[in-house]
């Protein structure tokens, strides 16, 4: 077992998700639903090993699993983690067993495929961090757009299939291109699909500067970089809110990873060339979505653009090339991905109740939720970046960095902490606070024990990362600095 | 000439004895022992499978002074030609039960043309080239058109057989073109003879353009494919299933055999011919396929396309790519077999289910169906992790290879198109609800073998490489 975590971590949720299929019907679904959360359950405990078992001290691949897999193209099943994938894979997991206690009541309808495709999805991503050969990567990269492209068009709302086919055809066309790239690498590598391979592979500038822009926009329109976002709103209104969070925790990370695994180690000449475009269109993203979601009614577009503000900092934090800026991208990352996921299920707790993600059909909630109210301040200020919640500790760094590389990166990056903090509690205040105007909002009940202790975990891991946030910064720190003293390296010929 | 130099022909000969023999049955028998010919037919093809697989070549045997040749290549595609034929007649037998087509003519035609292909696939001479091919052919005009009370089926009949035997006569010009050049008919000679140099180089020139415009009309690549759709769309859905899958196979093989073998050194000549053809393919192909509301239209422009594709690796002209095109053409078989086999699955009498409509709320009805159509959907699109991602992988690394990068760009991006209609498939059965309460009424084993069908899209995409290692095992031991 112990050689073969990986292995675990990646198909023990797929294993679960096909049993899940195959509980069949809705006359089953309480069935399904206590398989996918015994299969969640698992698939985060077989991943608790990769942190308790790893060693901080290095920056060397560990839990390596290699065997042939293609043997024709060279491909190989190759897994292992680093201090970048490993707390991911981590998040990942975790956010699988909030997803499916979060559909536990609210998905009435297909329960045994929403569940199996969450717990595919889940079993795929891990595999897409875990996976240091390239084609094994693409294949998990890809393969995760089947469950969720089903995930948004069957229990999606009303404009849903719009927004699944926006999603599935914008990520294809990127990852497309990137294929071609991996394809072009396998003959300059002489012959290797092996990610690692590649990062020693010496690449003229003009091949580094094509594939970067193939790379980017595979990992641009994932992440997503502003202008490749407008994927992200469609599909986050009309998901369900375990699709939602899935998609804001982890999916858009993929991305993010695949600026730290892909572009900078492997076209890092082109990287440091072209690292004005990547700083501008992040502070484009940082202060224009920002402005944009402060123009939204309906709360989960709200989010959403949010969201791609603060993802934004994060490869503004990996092209500033310091230890600090990447370090702070990757909190932000994870940080990000507690609290988009809390705000996003603090939506589904409303929305579950009045069918409405309007803001303006809301309002006085304090009064009727008062323990919902308490959560969701804590989780918005946590969006606004207050210190002391997690989402501080990532914008800081960021911050800190630019301004170390260029004072006016930091000053427009900066804004975030006034934007952020305008949209996200605009929006409380008219959601929670004042009167109830709204009839339907009298009838709303406080949270059940089920959404209570979603809530309770959640509050728990931003105060957590936020107060203390050393293990985190601990674990990716060595795999960091050699990344960046590998990318200081030039690669031309 | 003893007897003895038959015996690579031995699974041909076989064949054509118990065609004759399925005829005479199926002539004194009356219609309620029918499947006495669906039985001896697969019987046939189990024989005719034990008589290839008993004797694999490991290398090339010429036989029949010169015409014919037996090489693992030939082996491994009969192969799959016997596999692909058995999987039509089982699926297509409900079908032809419910309407009155299902007679003996239909077995025979479909044994015939079997016995075409296994002749396209192991000839070595144009003449057999030819003959397999017009065997073929000539089948399956008869099946197309033996809907007889069918105005749209003898109208594709009659589009197949004047379009058809035009790209006949074209190649047929290109052919004594190359005789003239080369002064032969064996693909050998000719190879020799071209490397040696020669200094006919415009009739040369000449005769490779008509070759490739003659392939290109029996393969449907743009801008030679105007037969397709309405072939597809006009005959049976069953005679559709046949054509969209064996003839494939060995389509495949007669390319490679004139093109790889024949004209191997004039390389730099069709190389630009296909390229040209692959990227109109793609192009129209799954351009058009958007806009079609019948799903045997549509299929055919993702022919088309998946044509297009597989020119890719036959035009890299290395082993490699031959190799790749093979995988491409055999995964597609599976995936087209799969995609045709569902409508005949879906249809009843009176209703044939060969619009996309008639997919929508699939899920409802039958959520394990859905599921195999939704694999084989992502799989002709070229998602991971169906094995339709590895078929296109390995062509595209065989242009990168040869150094044609933006080739490779271009065709992403049309399955990047192409992507877009298959995903409506998918849309409709699992978004949509249906629009009636009809549920699936197939027969045992037609599920059965469905189900084998799709979750064989599946497996092969895990584990790729059995298929993808005969394949480059097969080309690289017969050239």
């Amino acid at each position: 077992m112990s050689e073969h975590i990986l292995t675990f971590v990646v198909w023990l949720p797929i294993l679960a998700g096909v049993l899940v299929l195959a509980t069949g019907s809705d006359r089953n679904a309480p069935l399904a639903r206590w398989i996918a959360l015994a299969g969640a359950l698992a698939g985060l405990a077989v991943a608790i090993p990769l942190a308790s078992g790893f060693d901080t001290s290095t920056s060397a691949m560990q839990f390596v699993e290699k065997a042939p897999w293609i043997p024709a193209f060279n491909v190989f099943y190759h897994l292992g983690v680093d201090g970048i994938s490993m707390p991911l894979i981590l998040l990942n997991s975790f956010t699988t067993v909030l997803v499916v206690i979060a559909g536990w009541q609210v998905i009435q309808d297909r329960v045994a495929q929403y569940m199996a495709a969450f717990l595919i999805m889940s079993g795929l991503i891990n595999g897409a961090f875990a996976a240091l050969d390239g084609i094994l990567f693409y294949v998990f990269f890809e393969g995760m757009l089947i469950p969720l492209y089903l995930i948004v068009g069957v229990w999606g709302g009303p404009n849903r299939v719009y927004a699944a086919f926006k999603f599935f055809l914008y990520t294809l066309a990127g990852s497309l291109l990137m294929l071609v790239s991996f394809i072009y690498l396998y003959f300059q590598s002489g012959g290797s699909f092996d990610i690692q391979t590649w990062h020693t592979t010496t690449l003229g500038m003009t091949a580094q500067t094509l594939m970067f822009f193939a790379f980017l926009l595979a990992f641009g329109v994932k992440v997503p970089m502003w202008p490749v976002h407008t994927w992200l709103p469609d599909a986050h209104v009309e998901a369900p809110t375990g699709g939602s969070v899935v998609l804001a925790a982890i999916t858009l990370k993929v991305g993010a990873y695949g600026f730290l695994r892909f572009i900078l180690p492997i076209v890092p000449d082109a990287s440091h060339e072209l690292a004005w475009l990547v700083i501008t269109l992040s502070l484009i993203a940082v202060a224009y979505i920002g402005l944009v979601a402060l123009a939204q009614s309906d709360m989960k577009k709200l989010i959403a653009y949010s969201s791609i503000a603060h993802m934004g900092f994060v490869t503004l934090g990996f092209f500033l090339f310091n230890p600090l800026g990447v370090e702070g991208g990757l909190v932000q990352m994870i940080s990000h991905g507690f609290v988009s996921a809390a705000l996003f299920l603090c939506i589904g707790v409303m929305y579950d109740r009045l069918h409405s993600r309007q803001i303006k059909d809301y309002g006085g909630l304090v009064h009727k939720m008062p323990v919902f109210a308490a959560f969701f301040m804590l989780f918005a200020m946590a969006n606004a970046g207050l210190p002391a919640t997690s989402g501080f500790v990532g914008e800081f760094m960021v911050i800190m960095a630019a301004v170390e590389v260029n004072f006016w990166y930091a000053f427009v990056a900066a804004t975030t902490l006034i934007f952020g903090a305008a949209y996200t509690l605009w929006m409380y205040k008219r959601v929670v606070f004042g009167k109830v105007t709204n009839p339907h909002v009298e009838a709303m009940s406080d949270l059940n024990a089920r959404e209570w202790l979603l809530m309770t975990v959640l509050a728990v891991c931003v105060l957590g990362m936020g107060l203390y946030p050393k293990p985190f910064t601990d674990v990716m720190h060595v795999s960091v600095v050699d990344l960046l003293a590998h990318v200081a390296q030039s690669k031309l010929p | 000439m003893n007897l003895m130099s038959f015996a690579p022909a031995l699974p041909e000969i076989f064949v054509l004895v118990m065609v004759s023999l399925i005829l005479v049955i199926d002539a004194a028998v009356d219609d309620s022992k029918r499947y006495l010919a669906f039985v001896l037919s697969l019987a046939t093809l189990a024989g005719a499978a034990f008589l290839t697989a008993r004797d694999l070549s490991t290398m090339p045997v010429l036989a029949l002074n010169g015409l014919f040749i037996d090489d693992p290549l030939s082996d491994v595609l009969k192969l799959f030609l016997y596999l692909t034929t058995a999987v039509v007649l089982v699926y297509s037998r409900d079908y032809l039960r419910q309407r009155g087509l299902y007679k003996g003519e239909f077995f025979v035609l479909a044994l015939f043309a079997l016995l075409g292909m296994m002749v396209m696939v192991s000839a070595s001479h144009f003449l057999t080239l030819y003959l397999g091919l017009e065997l073929l052919a000539l089948s399956l005009y008869a099946m197309v058109a033996l809907q007889r009370d069918s105005s749209i089926a003898t109208e594709a009949a009659m589009k197949y057989f004047v379009l058809g035997a035009l790209a006949s006569g074209m190649l047929l010009y290109g052919m004594s073109m190359v005789y003239g050049v080369t002064g032969s008919l064996a693909l050998a000679d000719i190879a020799q003879n071209l490397a040696d140099g020669t200094d006919l180089r415009i009739p040369l020139v000449f005769g490779i353009v008509f070759i490739v415009a003659g392939l290109a009309f029996k393969l449907g690549a743009v801008p030679f494919h105007m037969w397709l759709p309405d072939v597809y769309h006009g005959a049976p859905t069953a005679m559709t299933l046949f054509i969209g899958s064996a003839p494939k196979i060995a389509a495949f093989a007669f390319v490679v055999r004139i093109l790889g073998e024949g004209l191997e050194s004039q390389v730099a000549e069709w190389r630009d011919m296909l390229v040209i053809l692959a990227v109109l393919s793609m192009a129209v192909g799954n351009i058009a396929a958007i806009a079609q509301s019948n799903l045997k239209r549509m299929f055919a422009y993702s022919t088309i396309s998946h044509m297009g594709f597989m020119l890719l690796g036959i035009l890299a002209g290395t082993q490699n790519g031959y190799g790749s095109a093979m995988f491409y053409v055999i995964v597609y078989a599976l995936m087209s077999l799969g995609g045709f086999g569902m409508i005949l699955l879906l249809s009843r009498a009176g209703f044939e289910s060969d619009r996309l409509d008639d997919f929508r709320g699939l899920n409802r009805k039958s959520p394990w169906l859905a599921f195999i159509m939704l694999l084989l959907m992502f799989s002709m699109a070229g998602i991971p992790p169906t094995v339709g991602f590895y078929a296109k992988l390995s062509v595209l690394q065989a242009v990168v290879e040869i150094g044609h990068v933006w080739l490779a760009v271009v065709a992403v991006v049309f399955s990047l198109v192409g992507a877009f209609y298959y995903l409506r498939i998918v849309k409709l059965m699992y978004f949509d609800e249906p629009h009636d309460s009809t549920t699936v009424s197939a027969s045992f084993d037609a599920r059965a073998l469905m189900s084998a069908n799709g979750l064989a899209v599946l497996v092969l995409g895990v584990l790729p490489q059995p298929l993808m290692a005969v394949c480059l095992h097969a080309v690289g031991a017969s050239f």
